[in-house]
């Protein structure tokens, strides 16, 4: 990786580990019956259990499991015999004062992610935990050392979770950013979770280190609670030059847990590595281990929706290679399949790409059939529409689902013929024949730039009908001629 | 000690109206009135919530239903069971002013049996300790010499059967909380299998360990009790998928041909009192002379059972006790810190016993010391678990004091080690998850009850009993 692609110094390096914790999309909490729902009054979805009063035992959501291993297989995890385990701290957020987690025996371990760049990330374990309730510290700064008194609502407590947990394989923001936004297509693809960044279903928390290229890592800095892509780009590369201006110095980066704040672009210490809790560990005696069958791994893998990776295969495998980005954002808008095709339909695969790409990111666009794309995209490219004229035919096929065809000649669009355009080019060029004399001299930067002239009058005088690709084509011809 | 019907035959003559629920649940009161201010049973009497579950049940039998098996028995509750509206205290401060908003589940089987709680006894702190010494609202006296202890942790439990209050009890056995009591109080205590009974709604302590189970005046009562109260609870997923235990039908089968064995290392253990281990060896003799085939057989490991114990219960404790942490039910003491306000709560919430296992148990799970300590305790617990195998492929039921003296004097044992060594016949069970009952036989040179243990492998509760019943048979 190059120090450009980073945004760093010059001989400057970061790597970057994510945990993204992810709430599962299941009817009910993790260990009893009271509901998963976001934005209900607080503490309505309470009961013994999840407020853990004294005798209540948990009892596991197998949905939840399902749905959590369904996540590793997604990720090429081994799913495997796993034991809950408690994880102990006094706070104030969980109300049993202990969190049930996964400790050194997670549901899922040792799987990777395929990044639309083609980056591999490996991702470490994938395991199951209580999602913990929600304080809200009154007075003071917002933290629960100054606060005059802090309120705690635990709806949120016992919502089942997944924590995914990267290795460090990412080397800049840009990177990391993507491995994101992949996971959470993942996620939202198998029904997993509704991966809501902003109302707090998913959250990244992102480990930093940097180094001088060629030298070891140096310690890593932990950012938490990210809870956009933007942020998570921004906190990255800021903590990675906090680190370096630190290094630069002749400082040491301390390990530390630290918060980002979007208003000041800047990342703050949350807690030193000196003070962290031992958590003492130990299997949950309230709950049995989990022991996946071959067959119920099975199940899962049949039941697995063709993943984001796979679908961008077989799209760009279609479309021909320089169209990843595009393919990128078919699969994202889940237009993959009506791409694949009007493709296969015939359609031209560049046209339809971009169609994909500019046109029909809009409300309605999954509804367009793919003959009609195709049907679209043929006349287009027989010269029976413009690239204008395409567009406003294709809105009006969302909006309507009429045939194009139909749509066209409803809206009085009709091929301008060779003959026609030729004719129309000839009496542009005649009107102005300074310019013309420039283009036709000119280097292929001036003619860059009178093209959009003679292409502005061409328009003009078609009222919007000509081709603009095949007028182009007409002037250089002319030009060389 | 009054003589008392058996639940039995309360039962048999409510639900034949030939009894009301009212006449013996107002006699029992009336004992538990006339003694329990000497002897400190209960930390709650609930009188008029069971007159009125007494004319409930009295209702019903007046309208032709059944009340259930247990109709119109009156039942003291350990007062670590959860039962709905009614304060739930665990003999701790730090639980001041809490009640429930649920039953346990076993409360609930109680109540659709017509069992009637007339209370909620007295126990060590949250269940620590062999005495009942160690209750934040003063110790239970033994009804046998109000001088002594009752037992523990149980020991509200044990006293209120003993001493008449009521016919049956429930209470919670960790280490040997039931049995222990029993042998200390004359009565029958039953730990079941791990699973057997439903936790949902005991106050846990060590949650790999606890079982809730039956106190009696005698082993019918003690079977029938424990067939109430046992089967699989969905609320529990530690509880075993399998129906209520059927123990009653076959109590008398007698135990010609069985296989007892007595286990040495506790018979040999140290601090066994003469008294006891001569004891034991009658009932060793009762049951061969009843048909039963004995001999000695060795489970080596329980030896390192006390010390393993003494890991995994306040490694437990210190984490099902962090709850108690003042900020949302129970007691509070304020701090202008959170952290203050923690250290001062639990500092004034709980008593030395609870501090010290707390103390005990978190250092055992720190970083660095958990494969040293919890993880070799761990271990020890599956060799316990494979010895007992062993023997079980030899023996149908194994031997052993339940308790290494009787009935011991209020602060005798003010050494927290001293009070441990009471366990040492009771805690292998525990680690295994296997069943025993105490049954009393006999008296020491000092006339005070001395109990035996009777030990079964997982889900040989029908066995263990019939050679319960057979011992009890043998003793009169």
């Amino acid at each position: 990786m190059s120090a450009a692609a980073t945004g760093l110094p010059e001989g400057w390096g970061m790597v970057i580990g994510l945990e993204v914790h992810c709430e599962l999309a299941t009817e009910t909490k993790l260990f009893c019956c009271c509901p998963n729902s976001f934005g209900d009054q607080p503490n309505a979805n309470t009961c013994p259990t999840c407020l853990g009063l004294p005798g209540s035992l948990p009892v596991l959501n197998e949905r939840a499991v399902e749905l959590a291993m369904r996540v590793g297989r997604a990720l090429a995890c081994d799913v495997r015999r796993s034991v809950f385990a408690r994880k102990n701290y006094f706070y104030p957020d969980q109300p049993k004062v202990y969190q049930v987690s996964q400790y050194d025996l997670p549901t899922n371990e040792h799987g990777h992610l395929d990044l639309p760049s083609g980056l591999r990330v490996g991702i470490t374990r994938a395991h199951i935990e209580e999602d913990t309730g929600k304080l809200t510290h009154v007075g003071g700064g917002g933290r629960i050392h100054d606060a005059s008194h802090s309120l705690v609502d635990y709806n949120r407590a016992g919502v089942p979770l997944v924590e995914i947990v990267s290795e460090a394989d990412m080397r800049s923001s840009d990177q990391a950013r993507e491995y994101v936004a992949e996971l959470r297509s993942i996620l939202l693809a198998t029904g997993v979770s509704d991966a809501k960044m902003e109302e707090g279903s998913m959250r990244v928390d992102a480990n930093v280190s940097v180094h001088r290229e060629g030298e070891p890592w140096g310690t890593r800095c932990e950012i938490k609670n990210l809870n956009s892509l933007r942020s998570l780009g921004r906190a990255i590369d800021h903590e990675a030059l906090r680190q370096i201006d630190l290094l630069d110095a002749g400082d040491t980066v301390r390990q530390e847990t630290r918060h980002w704040d979007e208003a000041s672009g800047r990342t703050g210490t949350l807690r030193v590595k000196e003070d962290a809790d031992d958590y003492r560990y130990f299997p949950e005696p309230d709950l049995v281990p989990l022991e996946p069958s071959a067959e119920d791994i099975r199940r899962i893998d049949a039941a697995l929706p063709v993943l984001p990776a796979a679908r961008r295969a077989a799209l760009a495998g279609a479309a021909g290679a320089p169209t990843i980005g595009a393919v990128a954002i078919a699969v994202e808008r889940d237009l993959d399949t009506l791409a694949l095709e009007a493709i296969t339909a015939g359609a031209d695969p560049a046209r339809v790409l971009t169609h994909v790409e500019h046109n029909l990111a809009v409300e309605g666009a999954q509804r367009v059939s793919a003959a009609h794309l195709a049907a679209l995209v043929q006349m287009e490219t027989r010269g029976e529409l413009t690239a204008t004229q395409a567009k406003a035919t294709l809105a009006e096929v969302v909006a309507t689902g009429d045939d194009p065809a139909a749509i066209a000649k409803a809206k009085g669009y009709e091929a301008m013929g060779a003959d026609a355009l030729e004719t129309l080019v000839d009496g542009v060029i005649a009107a102005h024949p300074g310019e013309w004399e420039q283009f036709r001299t000119g280097d292929d930067k001036a003619k860059g730039k009178l093209t959009g002239f003679f292409m502005g009058k061409v328009m003009q005088a078609s009222k919007g009908q000509a081709d603009g690709k095949a007028a182009t084509a007409l002037l250089r011809a002319k030009a060389s001629a | 000690m009054s003589p008392v019907d058996t639940a039995r035959s309360t039962a048999a003559a409510v639900r034949a109206g030939e009894r009301s629920a009212r006449s013996v649940v107002e006699a029992h009161l009336g004992a538990i009135g006339e003694r329990d201010g000497e002897l400190h049973a209960f930390n709650l009497v609930t009188a008029d919530a069971a007159l009125a579950h007494a004319d409930e049940i009295d209702a019903q039998v007046a309208a032709g239903h059944d009340p259930g098996p247990l109709a119109g028995v009156p039942i003291a509750v350990k007062d670590n069971l959860c039962t709905a509206g009614v304060p739930t205290t665990c003999s701790s401060k730090i639980l001041d002013g809490w009640r429930p908003p649920y039953d346990a589940t076993v409360v609930q089987r109680l109540r659709a049996a017509g069992a009637v709680s007339v209370g909620k006894t007295n126990l060590d702190e949250f269940a620590m300790g062999s005495s009942t010494e160690n209750s934040a609202f003063g110790p239970t006296r033994n009804p046998h010499d109000t001088s002594r202890v009752p037992g523990g942790s149980s020991g509200g439990s044990a006293a209120a059967v003993a001493a008449g209050f009521a016919p049956l009890a429930l209470g919670s056995d960790t280490g040997g909380s039931i049995r222990q009591p029993a042998a200390f109080c004359g009565i029958v205590g039953a730990k079941p299998t791990y699973g057997a009974v439903s936790r949902y709604g005991l106050v846990a302590f060590a949650s790999s360990l606890d079982q809730i189970g039956p106190f009696a005046t005698d082993v019918a009562d003690a079977a029938l009790l424990l067939e109430v109260i046992s089967g699989h609870d969905p609320l529990d997923s530690t509880s075993i998928p399998k129906p209520p235990l059927s123990l009653s039908s076959t109590l008398q089968q007698g135990v010609e041909g069985l296989r007892v064995g007595v286990v040495k290392e506790l018979l040999d253990a140290e601090g066994i009192h003469p008294d006891v281990a001569s004891r034991t060896r009658a009932a060793l003799e009762a049951l061969e002379g009843a048909g039963a085939k004995i001999e000695e057989v060795s489970v080596p490991a329980v030896i390192y059972g006390l010390s393993a114990y003494y890991l995994i219960a306040p490694a437990e404790a210190s984490s099902n006790l962090a709850r108690y942490d003042g900020v949302r039910y129970g007691l509070r003491v304020d701090a202008p810190t959170t952290g203050e306000m923690y250290d001062r709560t639990r500092t004034a919430g709980f008593g030395a016993e609870v501090e010290r296992r707390i103390m005990l148990g978190t250092y055992a799970l720190s970083a660095g010391y958990y494969d040293a300590y919890y993880g070799k305790a761990q271990k020890v617990r599956t060799l316990i678990i494979r010895d007992f195998e062993a023997a079980y492929e030899r023996c149908d039921v194994l031997l052993s004091p339940t308790a290494p003296t009787t009935a011991f004097e209020l602060g005798a044992k003010a050494d927290p080690l001293a009070m441990y060594l009471n366990d040492v016949c009771t805690i292998p069970s525990n680690l295994a998850g296997h069943p025993a009952i105490s049954v009393p036989f006999g008296s020491g040179d000092d006339g005070l009850p001395v109990g035996v243990q009777i030990m079964a492998p997982a889900m040989g509760e029908a066995t263990m009993f019939r050679v319960a019943a057979a011992l009890e048979g043998a003793r009169a």
